[in-house]
């Protein structure tokens, strides 16, 4: 198989494009709901009494910490949702289907526009975060957040919980017929890694770099392995005539 | 199959499930051709092109389209030399006309992406409209742009789906006129189409399918198939015995009379016949109205086979 920058560049583009016009994903997906979880966190955050004990002070930073992850959770799987059935709906995917596309070039041109701006969300929303403790928060709040464990966690399990969020919500995107189903059926299909990502962040499992690497190179496993479930989905008669 | 042959077809069938979407079908197309398929709804129009255009597989039969064997290994070759304009212009609406061309440049990896986009544009005259929002184009706009597309990469046979489906007049004949343009610059063209004007008009050579091929041929073999020629003569009154004006010409194999001085002649010739004809009316003291041959248009070729096959469904 040959797979072409060219054709995976077409499909980032004009996703990215379409998504800068749109007003729900820049208002709703990229402004509010960012805005919301970066607000619910500091407010957390600026009452936590520093006189806490060391385990409920972690556990309070650690429901901080895990909004940060809802991101790349709920956004990929809110424009993934969208990136097979809604093409359909639009009658925009018959004429994709006939140009020489692969649907490798076609999953990883819509993955990467759904990573991409996840990413660049999240992180900044991270930062904002991260700036708005180093400046406001309590000293013994500060070094809870600043911890390396907490660090490493959200930087490694941001691209890799928005990963598997686009996969599963590219492979329901391609099963059924209603964006709306789509978008609910893979935003809760979306949520079971964060459960394990959960217990790390509230020290029920402890977070030791080890663990955090280890889950890391399970959930990269299970997110390369979903890719390829996915691209065997990508059936060309079935999504045209939209038989099953 | 030649070398000038852009679309061959044997006895292809699909099935889906027990539904007959289309069953052996055969014919070809030449290179440089306008062939207009034609059929009812739910004939298997779409469905054949998509078998060609290798989105769909078929169950049985052979095919090659633009030189190529129709098989699943060969559907990225067969889809880099083709085009298809689906019935609905699938245009990204929030997208501007030169934006939506510059995706699909990408798609099929052309060299020059802005040189093809322009000269797509300028064949259906659009160029003044690049940085137009797709969405806020008129119908009959989409349309256009849909077709620029489908020129976009040159194609060695563009498909066309009912290209003028729920367009208004003005904007079907500016459509009309585009695929014109294209047949005159050696485009192969394979046009699905209910309308029969259109087919009339731009096709070289029509096949009429009902899910098997009923008739395949030039529109005037077809009518020549069909229909027996016939020249209508109307006079002034009714003539007393035109048994007797009509039966002694040669050339004159039966006639019918219609309404007060309406006569329907069957004959072989018509220019051979009309001047024996008016000869004999004159000399019968009759006063000619007019002597003209009667036309069947390939709607009459069309409903009479739709017709047809009704009627065998209800036997």
């Amino acid at each position: 198989m040959n797979i072409r920058w060219v054709r995976i560049n077409a499909i980032f583009r004009k996703e990215l494009r379409d998504y800068r016009r749109n007003r729900f994903i820049t208002v709703f997906t990229m402004a509010a709901l960012p805005l919301i979880f970066v607000t619910l966190p500091m407010i957390q955050l600026f009452t936590i009494n520093a006189s806490l004990s060391n385990a409920r002070l972690d556990t309070r930073i650690g429901l901080s910490l895990l909004y940060m992850l809802i991101i790349p959770t709920i956004i990929p799987s809110t424009l993934a949702a969208y990136s097979v059935v809604g093409e359909r709906e639009q009658a925009t995917l018959e004429p994709v289907l006939i140009t020489p596309i692969h649907p490798q070039e076609f999953l990883i041109g819509k993955a990467l526009a759904a990573l991409v701006p996840t990413l660049v969300v999240a992180y900044t929303v991270f930062g904002v975060f991260l700036a708005g403790a180093a400046i406001f928060a309590q000293p013994a709040v500060v070094s809870a957040v600043f911890n390396p464990g907490h660090l490493l966690i959200q930087l490694l399990f941001t691209p890799l919980l928005a990963g598997w969020s686009i996969w599963v919500g590219i492979a329901v995107s391609a099963r059924v017929s209603d964006v709306r189903a789509a978008q609910q059926l893979g935003t809760l299909a979306s949520l079971p890694p964060l459960a394990v990502v959960a217990l790390v962040t509230f020290n029920v499992i402890n977070p030791t770099p080890a663990l955090a690497f280890g889950l890391a190179a399970a959930l990269l496993a299970i997110d390369t392995l979903a890719w390829r479930v996915v691209a065997t989905m990508f059936n060309r008669e079935r999504l045209v005539t939209g038989r099953k | 199959m030649t070398e000038s042959t852009a679309v061959a077809v044997e006895h292809l069938s699909k099935h889906f499930g027990s539904r007959v979407a289309f069953d052996d079908v055969s014919f070809e197309v030449g290179y440089g051709e306008v062939f207009g398929f034609l059929g009812p709804n739910g004939a298997g129009k779409t469905t054949t092109v998509r078998t060609l255009g290798t989105l769909i597989a078929p169950t049985t039969g052979s095919a090659t389209v633009a030189g190529i064997p129709l098989t699943a290994a060969n559907g990225p070759a067969i889809r880099t030399r083709i085009s298809i304009m689906p019935e609905s212009p699938g245009l990204y609406l929030r997208l501007t006309v030169a934006e939506n061309l510059e995706c699909f440049a990408g798609l099929y990896g052309l060299s020059e992406p802005r040189d093809r986009i322009r000269r797509a544009l300028e064949a259906v005259n659009l160029v003044d409209r690049a940085g137009d929002a797709c969405g806020s184009l008129s119908k009959g706009l989409r349309q256009r742009v849909a077709l620029a597309r489908a020129v976009l990469n040159d194609p060695a046979v563009l498909f066309l789906d009912e290209p003028t489906s729920g367009l208004d007049p003005v904007a079907a004949r500016e459509v009309h006129d585009l695929i014109a343009s294209l047949r005159e610059r050696g485009v192969t063209i394979f046009l699905t189409t209910h309308r029969l004007d259109e087919a009339e008009r731009l096709c070289h050579r029509v096949a009429i399918l009902n899910t098997t091929l009923r008739l395949i041929g030039r529109p005037a073999e077809l009518r020549a198939q069909l229909f027996n020629r016939k020249l209508q003569v109307r006079t002034r009154a009714a003539i007393e015995d035109p048994s007797q004006v009509f039966a002694g010409l040669t050339g004159v194999r039966g006639w019918e009379a219609g309404p007060s001085g309406s006569y329907a002649l069957t004959v072989a010739d018509p220019d051979a016949a009309a001047p024996d004809v008016a000869r004999a009316l004159v000399h019968a003291g009759a006063d000619i109205l007019s002597i003209a041959e009667s036309r069947h248009t390939l709607e009459d070729v069309y409903l009479e086979l739709i017709d047809e096959d009704v009627e065998a469904r209800r036997r």
